[in-house]
């Protein structure tokens, strides 16, 4: 169903959204009725009662047409519902887990700033409790999902003294007094999700809005990445896997000295090479997702995939537009893009090298 | 209101290539889907649901695997599914089918049963018409749009091949629905969900008090005599000549083609 | 079933408002080979009210025989009181070979006729022939034209088949041909007429959806211009029928037609009866989108070019000039 929907509506808008950067609203309305944007979430809340195998697959079939629209699932599903569902009191979910399930409000999360990338230990956003508000001044950049989003995640230091222990989880909606967009950021791939920096100058937060306790932030946010990494897992699975599908489509049917691409012997082990990590990744992706279902840390399983996952779609998508040759590296085919929105899923949510520190420390630990 | 919808299981034939080498059908992994005309039925089913709170009921004739179609259709949001399966029901030609789904819907209370116009695999647009006459209940076919008036009567806009009709007719009636009449929705991902716990029926050849003769290989006036490809294409023929010359020979072969 | 008692190829005559569909004149084409091997008669059904004069025409274009009705129910086609005119006249006078045209009427009525008579239909034939044993084999396309089956009627009869438009020829027009007319009157069931005609609308179809065409003709670089592509609009109007213009992606790109008429990988995939390629050099894309046309024929400069290896015809030269040469020919016809 999801490979139909994203053959059918995703894919004839990835181009055009990629070219003119612009966010696929419309792709966001139509996944909200089939129940694309509350995979994982409960029946009782609104949501599709689905698990994360299902939400992985979901992702992957989408990235596989249309790597932006496989981000903005994965960045509302993993880093806003996930974590208000897991550690929101039942007010909160009553309040918001409804309305993002069923995708009339899109999500975010805000944790990175500019001096506290990979260490988000070095919060500068400040949150100071006022009577019954918190007030929240600081900046958070590469925010996914920004602006069209209603709900964020924001991560805030509420006692510096503390440390990481010291940072705090809230809830803020979109059109709180004092919380404003900065900079749109132009970027490589996933040109059509929007990414900007979110600015907060004495914006008030009610009490209620405090996500789990004070000084619990660190945990939620660390928490909340292992899920994400499985989204951004699936994310780059799909792309492998849709550059794959093109190249193949492509060598049986491209000659050159007399002969398809694909009758050479050089094409076929590289193309075998190639569909085995695709397949490897694609089991550690859902291994790390059955482990999230069954309860059973998975931590380092989805720092293993994703890193997995998003080298191999780098490889894959590169090799894809060298199979293309001159073709490849025009926007007629579709792999060119792929290439650019596979070197994100390196990127964000934890750099190939922070999962790389994360699967270190399980296994020395 | 209570509804039927025939749906068929299809090979998604745009897949299936010729071999060039042999001539044969490639059929593997091809997959199989539900009819793309009785899916655009199916949807007219489900908006009579939700304007009316309508009964769906999807039925099928077909191997066992043809589960699938039916768990499709109650994720799109049919209330119930039958599975009409039986090697006694085999090798049934359009009359047969016709016969055994007839039966089938005896057993079932209905206001309006729906079928696509036709199977992308047949493409015969038969099996409606031949259900309607079985039941003795008035026919439309080539349905693009249905409007129900909440009491007993369909006004239906049938296509034509220079125009359209607007026809009426009440309940309980057939009618064929062309693919184009809807854009069908997409099963929900909770539908889908939920779905994995729902039950499909299945009924027998026991099940449809209906006399041996009448259904499968033995109930089809038709037989296949033999099925053959096209066969591979032969090399074309090249000129390079004057204008005048050039015409007259697309000329020519436009002719011999039988093109015009 | 006493199977010998059934004889004679009969023909329903579809009209309009008076007015003979084309693929009835084919059908009694064929019919009148069929009948010539079993050395039987063909008879044509004309159900109508008020039509003179047409069953004239019918024997002009091959029918012995004519029956003919001359009543209201039925100046309008409506499936029950066809049908049970039809049946009526089966019943009576047991014809061997029934022949409907797959228009959206005769597929309206046929299965109807087939499940009230019992007995087997098949559709969409594109071949009829009879065999040794004095059968009807008929031979159709299946899974999207990929299978062709012949399928006999062996214990039935009649043997009923519908046939497409276009797909059978009429004979020649013989006006010195002679038959015999009769006019009959059917006893209806009026209890059973439930479906009621509010209106009927004629509107023009704007064949914009190139994959229904019957006869593509497709513009690459070699057309060039807008100018270029009004050539190729002249000579599809000049064909007539289920004729559309097409494009490759170049000249989709160019701004010169519109995306809805790109054939190719990102375009449409199309399967006409004839495919003719005007200045289309033939990329693999292009190529994908069309390669499994019925006819293919290519006219370009460039003798090398690679649509050349997917034409059945190839033409080396230049398209402004064949094009209206073509047009002309057609227009003369």
């Amino acid at each position: 169903m999801i490979r139909d929907f994203a053959e059918k509506e995703v894919k004839p808008l990835a181009a055009e959204i990629d070219e003119q950067e612009r966010f696929p609203i419309e792709t966001v309305e139509k996944m909200a009725k089939t129940g694309i944007m509350g995979i994982p979430v409960p029946t009782q809340y609104g949501g599709s009662g689905g698990n994360n195998i299902m939400y992985s697959i979901a992702v992957e079939e989408l990235s596989r047409v249309c790597a932006t629209t496989g981000v903005i699932v994965s960045a509302h599903t993993s880093l806003c519902l996930a974590p208000i569902l897991e550690h929101g009191t039942e007010d909160q979910k009553q309040k918001y887990i409804p309305k993002l399930a069923s995708g009339e409000y899109i999500g975010a999360f805000g944790l990175t700033e500019p001096n506290a990338g990979t260490d988000a230990s070095a919060q500068q956003t400040m949150a100071v409790a006022d009577g019954d508000k918190w007030i929240l001044n600081g900046n958070k950049i590469f925010i996914t999902n920004a602006g069209y989003a209603q709900v964020y995640v924001i991560f805030a230091m509420t006692d510096k003294s503390q440390g990481v222990k010291g940072i705090t989880a809230f809830i803020v909606e979109k059109g709180t007094p004092g919380f404003t967009f900065g900079k749109k950021e132009l970027k490589m791939g996933i040109r059509g999700s929007a990414t900007a920096e979110l600015v907060f100058e004495n914006c008030i937060i009610p009490k209620e809005n405090l996500l789990g306790k004070v000084g619990g932030g660190f945990s939620i946010a660390m928490k909340t990445l292992d899920g994400g990494r499985i989204g951004i897992a699936s994310q780059a699975l799909g792309i492998a896997q849709g550059a794959m599908d093109e190249t193949v489509k492509y060598v049986k049917e491209r000659k050159q000295f007399g002969k398809a691409l694909g009758k050479f012997q050089n094409t076929q082990f590289q193309l075998a090479d190639l569909e085995t990590k695709i397949q490897a990744s694609r089991l550690l992706v859902r291994s790390a997702a059955f482990k999230k279902d069954s309860h059973i840390p998975y931590s380092d399983a989805a720092a293993m995939c994703k890193l997995f996952a998003a080298e191999t779609a780098m490889e894959v998508t590169t090799k894809a537009v060298q199979f293309h040759g001159g073709y490849g590296y025009t926007r007629e085919y579709p792999v060119e893009r792929m290439m650019r929105d596979a070197k994100i899923t390196e990127i964000y949510e934890g750099t190939s090298e922070v999962q790389r520190m994360v699967i270190a420390a399980a296994l020395l630990k | 209101m209570k509804i039927i919808v025939c749906i068929k299981q299809v090979p998604n034939t745009t897949e299936i290539k010729i071999n060039p080498v042999t001539g044969t059908l490639i059929r593997d992994g091809v997959v199989s889907i539900m009819n793309p005309d009785d899916k655009g039925g199916l949807e007219e089913a489900l908006k009579l649901k939700d304007k009316y709170n309508a009964h769906v009921t999807v039925i099928t004739m077909g191997l066992p695997q043809a589960d699938d179609i039916l768990r499709e259709a109650l994720a799109m949001g049919a209330d119930r599914a039958i599975l009409l399966t039986d090697r006694k029901l085999g090798g049934a030609d359009t009359l047969a089918t016709s016969n055994a789904l007839a039966a089938a819907l005896r057993q079932l209370e209905f206001d309006l049963v729906i079928t696509g116009r036709q199977a992308i695999d047949g493409d015969t647009a038969q099996v409606g018409p031949q259900i309607a006459e079985h039941l003795d209940l008035p026919q439309v076919t080539y349905l693009e749009n249905l409007e129900y008036d909440g009491k007993k009567t369909f006004t239906i806009k049938k296509s034509t091949e220079d125009g359209y009709q607007i026809l009426e007719v009440d309940a309980p009636c057939v009618v064929t629905v062309l693919a184009s009449a809807n854009k069908a929705r997409y099963m929900s991902v909770r539908g889908i969900v939920e779905t994995y716990d729902r039950e499909v029926e299945i009924w027998g050849f026991d099940k449809l008090g209906i006399a041996e003769e009448k259904v499968g290989l033995k109930g089809s006036p038709t037989k296949v005599h033999k099925a053959f490809t096209r066969g591979v294409k032969a090399a074309g023929e090249m000129f390079e000549t004057d204008a005048e010359e050039a015409v007259g020979i697309i000329m020519s072969k436009l002719k011999e083609k039988y093109i015009i | 079933m006493n199977i010998s008692e059934y004889k004679d190829v009969y023909v329903f005559v579809e009209q309009r408002e008076g007015k003979v569909q084309n693929v009835a004149f084919e059908l009694l084409g064929k019919a009148r080979d069929l009948a010539d091997s079993l050395n039987e008669k063909v008879v044509a059904i004309l159900l109508g009210y008020n039509m003179e004069n047409i069953a004239d025409e019918l024997i002009a274009f091959g029918a012995d025989s004519v029956i003919c009705t001359d009543d209201r129910e039925l100046e309008y086609y409506n499936t029950e009181p066809y049908t049970q005119a039809i049946c009526q006249i089966i019943n009576e006078r047991k014809p061997g070979i029934v022949l409907i045209g797959a228009t959206i009427v005769g597929r309206d009525l046929g299965p109807r006729l087939s499940a009230r008579l019992a007995t087997g239909l098949t559709a969409d034939c594109t071949k009829l022939e009879i065999s040794e044993t004095r059968e009807l084999l008929m031979t159709r396309p299946a899974f999207g034209g990929n299978l062709m089956a012949t399928i006999l009627c062996t214990a039935h009869r009649p043997q009923m088949s519908t046939v497409r438009p276009g797909v059978m020829r009429a004979r020649e027009k013989d006006e010195s041909r002679k038959g015999e007319t009769e006019k009959i009157s059917i006893r209806f069931d009026r209890s059973k007429f439930r479906v009621r005609i509010v209106k009927t609308v004629k509107e023009k179809k704007d064949m914009i959806d190139i994959t229904e065409a019957k006869i593509l003709i497709s513009g690459g670089r070699g057309v060039g211009t807008e100018k270029g592509f009004d050539e190729l609009r002249a000579l599809a109007a000049a064909i007539g029928g289920k004729t559309e213009v097409s494009s490759s992606r170049a000249m989709v790109d160019a701004g010169v037609m519109e995306h809805t008429r790109q054939v190719g990988q990102t375009g449409k995939t199309v399967r006409p009866g004839l495919y003719l390629a005007c200045g289309i050099s033939g990329a693999i894309q292009h190529l994908a989108g069309m390669e499994e046309s019925e006819f293919i024929i290519a006219i370009n400069k460039d003798k090398y070019a690679p649509i050349f290896q997917v034409a059945d015809l190839g033409i080396v030269g230049d398209v402004h000039k064949i094009i209206p040469l073509l047009t002309e020919r057609f227009t003369k016809k």
